[in-house]
Parts: structure tokens; C-alpha cells; sequence
């Protein structure tokens, strides 16, 4: 098939040859694969953006999830923020609060937008909501973003993978947020060459994260990996507009990425046998909620020892 | 290239909370049905590797169940597509399996009615992208993402002439062919990937050419 990049190489030289944005090449291969315009292109983005709004003003107001496993979240971190004592910055904190409101969202089997996937949904639009308030961008800025972050996670998909049970948490939450970094570097008004090192600084910072569901459910510690994801995310694409660079190019990133995947344990894709599913207190949660166990009395008492 | 459009990436918009376990297993439900031509009477679900392992708690199990209801990822009765299934006469029942697949998350679903059977395999490849690895025996590839029509039909010379040439009076454009049999002179299957949705016309033409069994399509 024709397509305009197969890797991050081609995508940012292109881009800098033509003198044009990541995000807009992504629009002109849309439209080149699907036959579609510019304009039906765009619509169906924005559609998207707006389930990801609603999510995070959703999550923001509170829910549980259907397990009461993990919820509220959100909500402390932005009581947290307002009481003005936040270390890290009210912005990081915000995004972080963002992205939690989304996987918050998906664990209670709400409405989201998968980005890449639906377990690490949360850090695509829990940064853009976040620097929207700094950078002040346009609808189409918005949109853009979420192209861009497109554009880098099409080229992980088809070169190493997006999927968890394929090659653990660093594939799904490390894509997402290396995606992020990339967007926001874009919308920061960096340049090309400079969202792929965005992207190629998160992803190292990822690697080898697996993926260990307690339950083998999308919550802990999916809820907290995006989290942190989206922090990563910031801080590499200000390290990245900074002029910091990868010593290891972007595309071999994405292939270490891939290996590493592949020599993973299964025990530790998606298969809840192994990692943080398999700690005793992993095992007693899978316990309380598959086998009629006591979830509330056993969450209590972990907060109480704590 | 397995994903090709960037709402592969930035998509689907869906019910959580996994794009794999849920989303791509709802696609699997549908395209199923499909396939079928109509909802079964009845399903039994084999699953493999991750699937197997935690489909309770993803919502694999509703969301196979919804897209044989016809539900696409978006749709909130995914939630209660039990209840559902119940209301629409449909009955199931989940066998978790301990044989590896070649992709961890594999599900098989043999289903049926009054007049017919069908056995339909599909394997969710991340972020809500599936592909259908066998049907009733037959190994193929088929990503759900284009229209296709499946054919069955007895192995004799003709048969793949006279469909193409059926397609071709209506101008229908084939992207992708594949041909298989599991033995020759038997049973074989076409899968004919197209342009445009087909209409059921066209499908009642294509089965009434002669040493053809069975037409499915599959609607984008």
C-alpha cells in the first residue's frame, strides 16, 4: 500500500522537507488511504475529541468502577491542586488528574475514546486538557493533536506493537505517552525533529513496563500507570523543546520497544499471572471479586495499615 | 501494514474498559453474526490465551455477547447484552481454554439455529483492530474492515470464474481474493475482499450459481 511514512524518519523529513506539520501529514494520508476529505476527516476527530471531553469532565465529577476496585481518584488530585500546595505544578498535576478522570471513566465500562487502546486512554487527552490551559490553542490546534499523536502511535502499531497482551504495559501507556509528548511538542510550537525526540525520550523512560493487571482487570494499576504516563509525557516534551535530544534515534527506540516486548514473559502480558496481579494482595482482590470475597473490608484494611 | 487508518490509533470511541478484550471483542460478536447471516439461536464461546485468563473482568464475555446482538463498541446495552441475549432467545455459554493459539487473545465461536451451524474464529489485535483467522475449518485472513463476501462452495473448475464474473455485472471492484480447500475436489471457501457493501441482490445471484453452498457477507 502507498502511504506517505513507514517510520519516524520518513514522517519528520518529509515534514521538514515540505515544510509542514507532523499532524498534517497524517490528515493527507488519511485522506489518501480512505478516499475520504479533508473536511469528513476532520469532523470525525472532533467527534472524538468531544467523547474525550466529556470523559474527563465525567471522570472529574467522581464515578466508581464496577468493581469499587478504583474511582475517585480524580477528584483528590484536584482538591489537592486547589489547596495550593502541589509541588510538582499545578499544570503537571492537572494533566495527571485528567488522565486519571479518563481510565477512571473506562474502569466503570463508561464512554471513551481509545488512544491508542482503552486501557491507556488517558494520557492523550489528560495532557491536551491540561496545556490547553497554557497554550490556549485553537479547535483545529486541538484536533491537530490529536493527529499528531496519531501519526507516531500508526507508526508503533505497524512496527512494534499497541497491544498489552502482545508486548506488555510499555506498548500500551508507553506508546500513549510517547504520542502525548510528540502533541505536545507540536502544539508547543516545536518543530518536527523535535516531537520525535519528545516522543523517543518517553518511550526509552518506558521500556520494559509490564503489563500486570490485578484481576485482569483495566485498573490497577492501569489508572495510576497513566498517571504517571502523562507527567512523562510533559516533562520530555519540555525537555525536548529545551533542545534535548535522544542519543538512540526514535525508530530504534520503537524496535527495542518490540523485542523486548517479544522476549517478555507471557506471565507478564495481560495474563494477570504474574507482577503486581501476583502479590498476595493482588490475589486476595481476584479472590473478593471472582470468588465472593469481601472487597470492601479488604481495601479498608489496606488503607488502615497504611 | 495491519492498522492502515489513523482512527485505527486515535479510536474507537467505545464502551471501557479494554479496546482489545472489549471493543475488539464485540467486533468479533458482529462480525460473527454477519457471517451467519442472522443471530443465532444459540453460542458456544471458546476462548484462549488472555481472553481466557481475564474475560470476566474486561467484559469480554458482554461484549462477544453485544455484537451478536448486533452492538457496535459505542453501545451501552453492552453493559446488560446478558439481559439482552436473554430477551432476543439467544443462549450461551463460556469455555475458557488452555491450548496457546498463535495470538494470545483468541476467541471461537460455534454457533447456530434450527437450519444451520457455523463456526467462526477471531483474534483481537490491539486497540480494537480484529482480524478472522478460520471459518468452519477454513484458515483465512480477514480483517472485518472492508466488505467482504464469503463463499463456500464445492471444489470444480468454473466456480471463482463464475462469481468474478457475477461481481463484474454489477460492477462490484474485488480488492483481495483468497482460495482455499481443506482437500481437493471437497469443500473450498472464497474470500473476496470489495469496495462497496454488496447488496443481498447480489448475494442471491452469487448462490444460486451452481456447485455454491453457502454466501456471507460482511458489511462496513
Amino acid at each position: 500500500m502507498d502511504v506517505l511514512f513507514h517510520n519516524v524518519r520518513d514522517l519528520v523529513e518529509r515534514a521538514e522537507k515540505e515544510g509542514k506539520l507532523i499532524s498534517e501529514l497524517m490528515i493527507e494520508q488519511e485522506m489518501l488511504i480512505s478516499g475520504r476529505t479533508r473536511e469528513e476527516i476532520f469532523a470525525q476527530m472532533d467527534r472524538n475529541l468531544v467523547v474525550m471531553e466529556e470523559a474527563v469532565e465525567r471522570g472529574l465529577r467522581g464515578v466508581q468502577s464496577v468493581t469499587g476496585l478504583t474511582g475517585g481518584d480524580a477528584v483528590l488530585i484536584q482538591n489537592y491542586i486547589a489547596s495550593g500546595k502541589s509541588l510538582a505544578g499545578d499544570l503537571l498535576l492537572d494533566a495527571v488528574s485528567k488522565a486519571v478522570a479518563t481510565n477512571e471513566v473506562n474502569a466503570a465500562m463508561g464512554t471513551i475514546c481509545a488512544t491508542p487502546t482503552a486501557g491507556s486512554a488517558g494520557v492523550v487527552p489528560g495532557t491536551l486538557f491540561a496545556v490547553k490551559n497554557k497554550l490556549n490553542p485553537t479547535r483545529e490546534q486541538m484536533v491537530r493533536y490529536l493527529f499528531t499523536s496519531g501519526a507516531f502511535g500508526f507508526v508503533v502499531a505497524n512496527n512494534a506493537s499497541i497491544s498489552g497482551a502482545e508486548g506488555g504495559c510499555q506498548a500500551e501507556v508507553g506508546s500513549a505517552s510517547a504520542m502525548a509528548a510528540a502533541a505536545i511538542v507540536e502544539m508547543a510550537g516545536g518543530t518536527p525533529q523535535q516531537c520525535a525526540e519528545g516522543f523517543a525520550i518517553t518511550l526509552k523512560n518506558m521500556l520494559g513496563l509490564v503489563c500486570d493487571p490485578v484481576a485482569g482487570l483495566v485498573e490497577v494499576p492501569c489508572v495510576k500507570r497513566n498517571a504517571m504516563g502523562a507527567s512523562n509525557s510533559l516533562v520530555a516534551a519540555d525537555m525536548a523543546l529545551a533542545g534535548v535530544t535522544s542519543r538512540i534515534p526514535c525508530d530504534e527506540v520503537i524496535g527495542a520497544m518490540y523485542r523486548i516486548g517479544q522476549s517478555m514473559s507471557p506471565n507478564l502480558k495481560e495474563t494477570a499471572r504474574g507482577g503486581l496481579a501476583a502479590t498476595p494482595t493482588g490475589k486476595a482482590i481476584t479472590h473478593a471479586i471472582f470468588d465472593g470475597g469481601d472487597l470492601k473490608s479488604l481495601l479498608k484494611s489496606r488503607t488502615a495499615s497504611n | 501494514m495491519k492498522f492502515t487508518s489513523v482512527f485505527d490509533i486515535i479510536g474507537p470511541v467505545m464502551i471501557g474498559p479494554s479496546s482489545s478484550h472489549t471493543a475488539g471483542a464485540a467486533r468479533i460478536g458482529r462480525v460473527a453474526r454477519d457471517l451467519f447471516g442472522r443471530q443465532p439461536k444459540w453460542v458456544k464461546i471458546y476462548l484462549y490465551g488472555s481472553f481466557a485468563e481475564t474475560y470476566r473482568g474486561h467484559g469480554t464475555d458482554v461484549a462477544l455477547i453485544g455484537g451478536l446482538l448486533d452492538y457496535d463498541t459505542d453501545d451501552e446495552r453492552i453493559k446488560t447484552a446478558f439481559q439482552e441475549a436473554k430477551a432476543a432467545n439467544l443462549t450461551f455459554e463460556f469455555i475458557p481454554e488452555t491450548a496457546n493459539k498463535e495470538h494470545p487473545n483468541t476467541a471461537r465461536l460455534v454457533m447456530g439455529d434450527d437450519d444451520n451451524e457455523m463456526s467462526v474464529e477471531g483474534i483481537s489485535i490491539g486497540g480494537g483492530k480484529i482480524e478472522i483467522s478460520e471459518v468452519n475449518g477454513f484458515k483465512l485472513r480477514l480483517t472485518g474492515g472492508m466488505p467482504a463476501i464469503l463463499v463456500v462452495h464445492d471444489d470444480r473448475a468454473g466456480c471463482i470464474a463464475n462469481v468474478a464474473n457475477c461481481l463484474a455485472m454489477h460492477s462490484v471492484n474485488i480488492g483481495h481474493m483468497e482460495v482455499s480447500r481443506i482437500e481437493r475436489g471437497l469443500t473450498a471457501l472464497m474470500v473476496i475482499e470489495v469496495d462497496q457493501n454488496i447488496d443481498k441482490r447480489i448475494i442471491d445471484q452469487i448462490s444460486y450459481i451452481p456447485h455454491i453452498t453457502k454466501v456471507s457477507k460482511i458489511n462496513n
